[in-house]
């Protein structure tokens, strides 16, 4: 296939074999726990991140535990890959603890003012030099939920991708995935790697990091990395406006009380409101 | 640049459903808006290798231009065929502003072709506003906790996706339009992965699009041995008892009684949300529902921005009380 011009890698091995030993990156994302209570800072632009927790976007530990599976399978090594302000450094360690082999951490305090081509460089600039045989990660995440940012470092690594995968066979040389489509459909895709894939949520069980894990996990190599902008640094395509709590399209009706108030309310809206009973 | 330029989605492959993939319409129809706004012509294409059929139901569209992308290599989706085929029409084109449905056709090709005109996908669009003549995007973040505004700063063509539901495909008006073939260069080597054919698990057993009552049960539940608590409720109730994803990944469920955009799409009279926070994927699937009751301990879940009403508070409280109130109600 021809370079276009946002390829920007020419180390990238290619269409050559992978080696006996099988690199896997996954790339993973540090969001607010999923029932975060969210407050909107004084900018209108985003969130107040002061009193929040943090976790891996679901997605993302699918990913991983897809990698690990297919490490303990085939052999190979596991490198986390995560674009994050300091905090991420958590998300990292948990992922070291559960069996990756070693981490690296692109630094960045303004991960919200990135547009998904500013971001999806820096992650494929650092993939890049990794000449992975295969890239993970999950299919969206849960707080900006575009879900396209591995396409992108698809595209920009040169390499094909599958998206919403199911399950992963290592085919040879190749990849056999399993993809999801819309209705209950599902397809089956060769294709050669180097290859990016993004994972559905909830295709395997997640593991726990055992205690052994924890304690080997201080141990593995977490590189830190500052980005290296090109100059001019390039212009955001996309621009954050504003964010505003959502306008509810109807009118919910509250059944307030004691839980047994409440379901002696609802009863009665089952039998005389939507006559159901 | 002038124009804007939706691409729909037609499948006349040996595998799977045929046909248009119906959220087309509810992109053309929002396309159609959006051109009007712009005082801009209004273009479509599809992609594939046999179009005749879907050439005829464009004819029939009030558009500027039609294209049909044709070739055996996009007789069968590969996001490397499809994706250099469509940057080879927007060269020719040179739209201003590109819209998709948001499939899992488009969420696997598009954000390709965005970045090859180095650009960002705005990806999962609910609406789009006007500001100073120009289309303002928005979109939800956070599960829908938030809405955001985004708008396309850069200097090639805007890519925008858009919500399964947010548009309305009845509003499309009809006309007549000339329909061009458009062959793109495409050679086999191009094309990276071999696609297989298209297949379901296992037959549906349960149709949960014919149940006019709806007990449906989240990931509030904690853990498979709380099931039988819904479980009571809807035999209770003769409903039929459904899932949101996590419930029926986990096997807590059948995947058949998954309620979502992996799922069925239901519309009951009555849908009972017990412990679903409401994220996209399971609100496209049910707010076709004539009635919404939602119960979950977080009031600021998105399920309570559709639901018509609302127990805040513990489900492990409230579905038991509510269970032994319906029975009361019954035997009474």
């Amino acid at each position: 296939m021809r370079r276009a011009k946002h390829q920007i890698f020419s180390c990238w091995r290619g269409q050559s074999p992978p080696t006996n030993v099988m690199k896997i990156i996954v790339a993973v994302k540090q969001v607010p726990v999923r029932d975060s209570v969210i407050r909107i800072d004084t900018s209108g632009k985003w969130i107040e991140e002061e009193d929040l927790s943090f976790e891996i976007n679901e997605p993302d530990a699918y990913a991983l535990e897809e990698a690990l599976l297919i490490k303990e399978k085939h052999g190979g090594e596991v490198v986390v890959l995560c674009a994050g302000p300091f905090r991420a450094g958590q998300t990292i360690r948990e992922a070291l603890a559960k069996g990756a082999d070693r981490a690296i951490h692109i630094l960045c305090e303004d991960l919200v003012s990135l547009d998904t081509l500013a971001l999806a460089r820096r992650l494929a600039t650092a993939a890049a030099a990794e000449n992975a045989d295969l890239i993970l990660t999950g299919l969206q995440s849960d707080d900006l939920g575009l879900g396209q940012t591995g396409v992108v470092m698809a595209e920009m690594l040169g390499i094909p991708h599958a998206t919403i995968v199911m399950q992963v066979e290592i085919a040879g040389t190749g990849l056999r995935v399993k993809r999801e489509l819309e209705d209950g459909w599902f397809q089956w895709i060769q294709m050669p790697m180097p290859a990016l894939l993004t994972i559905q949520s909830g295709i395997s069980p997640l593991r726990y990091a055992t205690l052994m894990g924890i304690k080997k996990a201080k141990t593995k190599e977490v590189r830190h990395i500052t980005p290296d902008e090109p100059h001019p640094v390039a212009p955001h395509t996309v621009a954050l406006r504003r964010i505003s709590l959502p306008q509810r399209k109807k009118e919910t009706q509250l059944l307030t009380g004691s839980a047994a108030e409440a379901a002696a309310k609802l009863t009665n809206v089952l039998k005389f409101e939507v006559r159901v009973i | 640049m002038n124009g804007v330029l939706v691409l729909l989605e037609y499948r006349s492959g040996a595998s799977g459903p045929t046909g248009w993939n119906r959220m087309s319409w509810e992109a053309l129809a929002a396309g159609q808006e959006v051109a009007a706004e712009l005082h801009q012509p209004l273009m479509a294409a599809v992609a594939g290798g046999d179009l005749d059929a879907a050439a005829a139901d464009l004819a029939g569209k009030a558009l500027a231009r039609a294209y049909t992308v044709r070739h055996p290599l996009l007789a069968e989706y590969t996001a490397d065929g499809f994706t250099t085929a469509f940057e080879q029409l927007i060269q020719l084109v040179v739209p201003s502003l590109v819209l998709f449905p948001h499939t899992y056709q488009v969420r696997d090709f598009a954000p390709r072709l965005a970045t090859r005109f180095g650009q960002s996908l705005i990806a999962d669009v609910i609406a789009i506003g006007m500001e100073s003549r120009q289309p303002v995007f928005v979109r939800q973040l956070l599960q829908g906790k938030l809405t955001a505004d985004y708008v396309h700063t850069g200097t090639g063509p805007c890519f925008a996706s858009l919500q399964a539901g947010a548009f309305r495909a009845d509003a499309l008006a009809q006309g007549v339009c000339t329909v061009e073939n458009f062959v793109p260069g495409l050679e086999a080597s191009q094309i990276r992965s071999q696609p297989g054919e298209r297949f379901r698990e296992s037959a549906q057993t349960v149709d949960l699009s014919a149940a006019s009552l709806i007990v449906s049960v989240g990931r509030g539940i904690k853990e498979q041995g709380n099931i039988p608590i819904v479980q009571e409720l809807a035999t209770t109730l003769g409903a039929e008892l459904a899932a949101s994803r996590p419930i029926c990944d986990s096997g807590w469920l059948p995947m058949e009684r998954q309620v979502g955009s992996s799922g069925q799409t239901v519309s009951p009279k009555v849908y009972i949300a017990v412990g679903i926070s409401g994220a996209i994927q399971h609100l496209v699937g049910m707010k076709g529902s004539k009635a919404v009751i939602a119960i979950n301990k977080d009031e600021n879940a998105p399920i309570f921005e559709v639901a018509d009403y609302g127990i805040v508070g513990d489900l492990f409280e409230v579905v038991p009380a509510l269970t032994a109130a319906v029975r009361k109600a019954r035997g009474a």
